[in-house]
Order: structure tokens, then sequence, then C-alpha cells
């Protein structure tokens, strides 16, 4: 349904405030939508159609059960494409349909201008009815049942993909050629007059030289030659499937990439967009009368209670204090190296760079950069930020430090890889039996094991041999878990097999 | 209007009822369904479905905002922590599936392969009842619904700015009047009936009745979806039978020795009496430790059911319940008797009633 008069007329004056505000958005289509079809765009994660595949229905069931519990509701949604996609909440009150429509061309100003978003495909809505129909004519032809415990597999290992790959060209566009050529000549020597020869190649030496080389040649035909953290593109180039298995791996991979600087960038996404609807609100739009309900449904969007960040608030009060800040020239060596509280408070060089600033913010940072960058001790402290750990005694979560740098590291942590494991794929040969070794860079906290048995079998449904997985496990060394046609295997790689009777134990 | 991703519901929802027909032995044995039928719903627990993924174990410390003091606690349980990511709290996750005893009875079928019952009988003879549940425009003035009627003159007063405050006179004109209408539905004619007895002599242990409890309240689920109207009727026996009501049935204790042929015999003479069999269904279970009186009673009992009851019933079934002796009641049945309308099981435990269950009524009689 397209917006009423009344709607339309406000959603021109609001575009005009948008860029009299410094915004550059894609052009917005508006949807209007009921809360069923609110919710099954939702559960589609924003798009009108998706493949078929039951945890959308799954999603949909919850949404639609926590609306009518009046847990939630959902004003708003909007799409990264070009033209942006937004739905509205069709029995939003005027007020609020002024306030998402302000939100929305924030978060189009965002897709269109933040790097992180630079790669994303901007026809995603073709691509994802592409998708769908793709699926589609897999389960006629292999039947639902085959289709969707393939799906299953690759969806467990959607976030096995390497969200810096945009921004890195990990290997070599092509491989240089004839390189090898001297390296097949045996008789290597550094060149020697004859009588000089026996003192300068030794036999030693040549034969240390050799095993050089075959060791080079042997790690240049390891694979993968360097640690592979796009193991779906690994499994894409590498593992047994068939055409139809090929095309969901795919499909799956490309919808992560998509969505992938979503997750990177919610901090900074929100706060963007509440940064900008409290502008253009405040600024011109808001009418005397709505002002109650305006603040109203602002200060319920940005509210916090403990245990639980929020990200809109975390973000816009991050971009109003970069604002400031950089309107006062409070940065800068001087001003770190300045201890006085009461100067630092005052400190005004009336430089008037703030809007700027916040507009190179929002182009250039993912949130771990915002949050390294810009997450300074005064602004924790100002807004009461504190670090919470679970007390097992009393099944209380207790708030356990208010000091800056543990919280900012903890925040830092929980950003890393979406506050997902970092692994990437070793080798693809190990044993040399074409056993698949995944290798988890252990960070502090371990891995949820049961659930990382049931990923491998996933990862096993796709490469049809052996998988395996290196972990630690606190205080007790490196583990290997593996998955293979006999079930479940655990091995402590720290400890000599010797010691232990049964180190392959079959569950 | 139908969304499209209501293919997507319904699958999930599909995959959910796989899900409790693999636990259907766990719920078999559950006693918390007793006293639930038909369209009640109930809530069942089954492990969260989703899908596994590589992620962090232990995840009990995050970031939060506002006052407080190191050591305040903030909230019980496990709060969504972080920036948004979902799904990263530890523990075990319960999802509870609402579900109607008819589905879980369904389900029981399917699961048990419980083939459907082919009913004998006048099982098409229904009679109808009227119920008022509808307003229409036309109908007799004995039937006007006064408050309508008086709503619809007002709002069209109001509108056609008819309406004086001052003199708020209301004056239906035909358009305005409204009438109660009927439906009718048709109400089903009893034609099964499930006659249980049990035998509550001393060694009938509470234990023991939880099991019969359990074991009939599953048959009565599945029969019922099967028949439209049930009866059931209950008798208890030790050394005499009697007719009692439900709750005496499962609750009585008595303390006297065995004798099984008298609520055979009973049974025999409330089918006479009251059902005949060629119009009606009925069905006999019979609950007991096994621990019978002597061998002269057991005689008399196989006399009366291959002359007397098993021509006239579906299905008798016999039922012994967790039994210590050697000499058992079953082992005289299934040796002296064979015909297909006899089932015999042995319940020791809460496991053993799926079995039985299928033993039962796996027959489709």
């Amino acid at each position: 349904m397209t917006l009423p008069p009344e709607m339309n007329k406000w959603e021109k004056k609001i575009t005009g405030y948008a860029h009299d505000f410094g915004l550059d958005f894609f052009p917005v289509q508006f949807e209007l939508l009921d809360y069923r079809m609110m919710n099954q765009i939702a559960a589609y994660d924003g798009f009108p159609i998706r493949y078929p595949h039951w945890r959308f229905g799954m999603e949909f069931e919850r949404l639609s059960k926590s609306y009518a519990y009046g847990l939630h509701r959902i004003y708003e949604m909007v799409i990264n494409t070009d033209p942006c996609i937004a739905y509205l909440l069709v029995s939003n009150e005027l007020v609020d349909q002024k306030l998402v429509i302000a939100h929305v061309f924030g978060h189009s100003d965002f897709f269109k201008n933040n790097l992180w978003f630079a790669q994303t495909n901007r026809k995603m809505l073709d691509e994802m009815a592409n998708h769908a129909s793709r699926v589609r004519r897999h389960v006629e032809r292999h039947g639902l049942e085959r289709v969707e415990a393939f799906l299953d597999a690759c969806l467990s290992l959607e976030d096995l993909i390497d969200i810096h790959k945009a921004g890195i060209r990990r290997r070599p566009e092509q491989e240089p050629e004839g390189e090898d050529q001297d390296e097949n000549t045996p008789s290597f020597k550094l060149p020697a007059k004859n009588y000089m020869d026996e003192y300068i190649n030794p036999p030693e030496f040549l034969a240390e030289h050799q095993r050089q080389k075959a060791e080079e040649e042997l790690q240049r035909r390891k694979l993968p030659p360097e640690p592979e953290r796009d193991v779906l593109l690994f499994l894409l180039e590498h593992a047994p499937l068939e055409n139809w298995q090929y095309d969901l791996l795919e499909i799956v991979r490309e919808e992560a990439y998509y969505f992938a600087p979503q997750r990177q960038t919610k901090i900074m996404n929100e706060g963007w967009a509440a940064f900008a609807h409290t502008h253009i609100m405040t600024g011109y739009a808001l009418e005397p009368n709505e002002l109650i309900d305006y603040a109203d449904h602002h200060s319920g969007t940005v509210a916090v209670n403990p245990g639980h960040l929020n990200p809109y608030k975390l973000g816009l009060e991050l971009y109003r204090d970069i604002e400031d800040r950089w309107n006062r020239g409070a940065f800068g060596p001087e001003y770190e190296e300045c201890n006085n509280l009461q100067q630092r408070r005052e400190w005004d060089r009336k430089i008037g760079l703030g809007r700027q600033k916040v507009f190179e913010v929002r182009q250039i940072y993912n949130d771990i950069g915002f949050i390294d960058e810009y997450l300074t001790e005064d602004f924790a402290r100002e807004h009461n930020m504190f670090g919470f750990d679970y007390n097992p005694d009393d099944n209380l979560y207790e708030i356990s430090t208010r000091d800056f740098q543990e919280i900012k590291r903890r925040l830092l942590f929980q950003l890393t890889n979406f506050g997902h494991p970092v692994i990437d794929v070793v080798d693809a040969n190990y044993e040399n039996k074409g056993q698949l070794y995944l290798l988890h860079q252990h960070e502090g906290v371990d891995l949820d094991i049961p659930y990382a048995q049931d990923t491998l079998h996933s990862l096993y449904t796709l490469w049809g041999r052996p998988v395996f997985i290196e972990t630690r496990v606190e205080n007790q060394g490196r583990h290997l878990y593996g998955y293979g046609p006999d079930g479940i295997t655990e091995q402590n790689l720290d400890k000599p097999e010797e010691d232990q009777p049964e180190n392959q134990e079959t569950v | 209007m139908i969304l499209l991703i209501e293919q997507d519901s319904n699958r999930y929802k599909q995959i959910v009822r796989g899900k409790v027909r693999q636990n259907l032995r766990k719920y078999i044995s559950n006693s918390q369904l007793i006293g639930r039928q038909g369209k009640d719903l109930v809530s069942i627990p089954i492990p969260e479905i989703e899908l596994p993924r590589f992620r962090f174990g232990e995840n009990n410390s995050g970031v939060g905002q506002g006052e407080g003091e190191i050591g305040n606690p903030i909230g019980r349980g496990q709060p969504v922590n972080g920036s948004g990511q979902a799904g990263d709290q530890p523990g075990e996750h319960l999802l509870e599936v609402e579900l109607t005893m008819e589905e879980l009875a369904e389900m029981l079928g399917e699961e048990l392969a419980l083939p459907r019952i082919e009913p004998k009988g006048k099982h098409n003879v229904e009679s109808d009842i009227t119920r008022f549940t509808g307003i229409r425009k036309v109908g007799p003035e004995g039937l006007r619904h006064f408050k309508r009627t008086y709503r619809e003159a007002l709002k069209r007063q109001m509108a056609s700015g008819a309406y004086d405050p001052v003199q708020p006179s209301i004056i239906p004109i035909r358009d305005d009047k409204r009438y109660r209408s009927w439906k009718i539905y048709p109400r089903p004619v009893s034609n099964a009936v499930i006659l249980y007895m049990m035998d509550v002599s001393g060694s009938m242990t509470d234990y023991k009745k939880k099991l019969v409890r359990l074991t009939t309240f599953w048959i009565d689920t599945w029969l019922r979806a099967n028949y439209k109207q049930l009866t059931i009727r209950y008798i208890v026996h030790d050394a005499a039978a009697q007719e009692v009501d439900a709750d005496t049935f499962y609750h009585l204790q008595e303390d006297g020795g065995t004798r099984i042929s008298s609520a055979y015999t009973l049974a025999q003479q409330i089918i006479q009496r009251d059902y005949n069999p060629s119009d009606w269904n009925l069905y006999t279970f019979h609950f007991s430790d096994g621990e019978n009186s002597g061998n002269e009673d057991d005689q008399r009992c196989l006399k009366m059911l291959q002359e007397q009851i098993l021509p006239e019933v579906n299905l008798f079934c016999y039922g012994q319940v967790r039994s210590q002796a050697d000499y058992l009641f079953r082992n005289v049945l299934v040796k002296g008797i064979n015909d297909e309308k006899l089932s015999t099981a042995q319940i020791n435990e809460e496991e053993d009633i799926y079995t039985a269950i299928k033993t039962f009524l796996g027959k489709g009689l």
C-alpha cells in the first residue's frame, strides 16, 4: 500500500529537511503494512520474498506471538537496496510516521555512504527473488526433505565467512607462471670460482638448501596454502558437491555476505538513524502539539535497562559526544594531556568542526573502530557504564566493574567477528586422508562443545569425509573434536597418546 | 489474505510436531496431562529447534548502563547482553508447544500406527440441536433482539440528525430491527462404550493404580478421537464386583481377596441390560495384578469370556500391572483363549504403557 496524501505531503517535506541536514541517501520507496505483513517481512529480514525454509516460519511465529502479547511491535523496517525499500506500520500515529520516515532517511544515508556497505549488492531485492526461485526449483527436482536437510547444514555454517573480505585481497589474482623454472634445475650452487667451490658450496649447505626447497614445495602444494577464513568459499571450491548442493551453498554464502555489514555496524547504523531523526524532528518537522508523543516515543527507543546495552542509545550518544568535542576542539594531544577536569569540561577552541566530523565518522568506521576510537573514559563515566558478571551462588547478574579499560575490552570482544568464534580451515588433507581440519583461534572464551559437535556434523554433510576442529578447553589444553562416519570423536592434543587408553572415543 | 510465509510456518509446525512425536513415549508416561480432553490445549516442552553453530560457551558477562554499586544485582537468570547478538545465552532452552488433545491423539495414532477404527452399528444416526448464535435482519417478532434493535435505531437517528438529546425517544423502523437467529448443530449419538474393570484388592497398590490411570487416560484419548461420543462405565472388584463412578474407580482401596469372575459377571450383565451389541461398539478393559484366587475361578473366567463376552465386544483387553507372584492370570488367558479380540499386556512401569496401548489398540477393532 502506498502512502496516503497526508503522509505523502510529510514525506516530501521531510525529504527536504533531510537534504538540508546534509544527508545523502538513496531514493526511498515507502510501503504501509499491517502488522501481519510487517511480521512476515521482518521474519524475511526485510525482503518480500525468500527461499522456503522453516526458520523464517519459526521467526514469524515468534514475532506474531510476541506481538499478540504486546511485548513488541515493529514500527519500521528498511533494507539496503537502491532504491531503499522502507516499510511502515499502518497503525502508527502520524507523529510516529514522521519520526520513522526521518529515521529511515538516516539508515538510507548510512547504507549509501558507509564504506562497509560499499561492496553489497544494491539489487538484492531481485537477487533474493532469484534465490527463492532457484531453491524452489531444487525442491521440485530433489524433494523438500533433501534440500531442506542440506540447507540446514549450510546455514549452520553461515557464520564461517571472512568479514573483512570486502576490504582485503587475500589471494593473488593469478598464480605467477614460469617462476618454477630455476627450482627444477637440481644443481643449485652459489657462484664460485672452481677452486673455491667446495668451500662456498659444501655438501651440507647444498643438502640444507634442497631440504628448504622441498619444504617450500610442500607448503605450496598444501591445501589451503594459507589458513582460509572464508570456510564457505573453501567448501565451494573443494567439497565434493553436486550441482544443486553447490548452488544452495552459494546462495547461503552470498546472503551471509550481504547481511554481514549490517551486523558489523549495528551501533553506528541505529545510532546514526536516531541522530538523524532527532535533528530532523526537533529542528523542523515537529508540530507543537506532537511534542509529548514524540518525546514519549523517542525516549522509548533510546531507553536503557540494566543488563542490556541499547545500540540506539549508545550510538546516538557517541555521535553527540563526537559532535560536541569536535565543535569545541576537545581532541588531540594537547587535550589528552590536560589532567584538569574543570579545564577539560570548559575546553572550547570554537573550531565548529562537529557536524563535519560526525559525517566523516559515519562514512569510514564500523562498530569496532567506532567504539575503539571514540568511547572515551569521560563518556563511559558520564553514561554510567559498567561490566556485569553472573554470580552462580545466587543466580543473579551483578555489576562487577566500573573500570573503563575492562568495559571497553569487553565491548570490543563482543563486537569482534560479531561475537562469533574466529575459525580457519588450515588443512584439507589431515593425516593424508582427505580430512578437513579447522582451527579455532582461542581468545579466552571456550567453544560451546555440544553445539560445536552438532556443527561438525553439518560440516561432515558437506565435506563427505571426517572433519575436525582444534580448540582449547579451559585448563585442559588443546582438544581436537571430530565427526566422521563413526560419529563423534574427541582427543586431547596436549597429552601424549600413550597416556590415553582411549583417545578415540566413539559416542 | 494468505501470507507467503505461511508455508514456512506450516513447515515449522510440522517439524515441531515431528519432535513431539519423537518424544511421545515420554509424554505418555507423564501424568500431568490427565484430565484434559478434546479441544483442551496442553503445553508440551520440547527441546528448542535451532541450527547448530560454532559459538562461545559460557557467556556470563557483559556491559550495561545505569546506576549501581559494584555487587548490585541487575537481573535474574539470563539477561540479553551485548549489542543485539541473539542466541548467545547459555543454558538449555525449552520450547513450549501448544497442542490440543485431539492433535495429540492424532499423533499418538500415527506414532503407534494405530489403525482407524471401523465403527459398527448405527454410527451415522445423529440428532440435531439448535443454538441461538447469530443475528439476522429478518425474523419473527418473538425473537426480536431488543438491545441490538435499539442500537441500530439510535445509530440511524444520530446519523440523520433526528436524535434530540433533550427528548431522546428512539423509534425503530423496519430496517433497524434485529432478530436472533439459530444454527443447527448435529449431535452425534453415543455409540461406543468403554467398560473398565479394575482389581482393587489389597495387593493393588497406589503405584499400580497410577499405571492403570495413565493407561486408561490414553485409551480414552484415542477412542474419543475415533468416536464422536463415548460412554464410559467403571467396575471395581475384589472378591465381589460393583459398578462405581470414575472417581471411586481410581481411588477405592479394598482389602479382600480377588475373584475376577465376579467382575466379568457384572460386565456381562451390564452389556445385556444396556447395550445391544449390534448397535454398540463395546470396549472392555480389565486391569489386575493377576493374583486370582484359584484355578476354579480362572476356569470360570475363561468360560465366560469365550462364551459370553468375547462374541459381543469389539475388544477385550487385559492389562496385568506389576506383579510379583509366579502364577498369574495373564498366562491363563494366553493359554486358554485364542481369539483376535483378546489382547493382553504386561505393565510394570510407565515405560510399558506405550507398548501396552499399541498392543491393545493396534488391531483397529
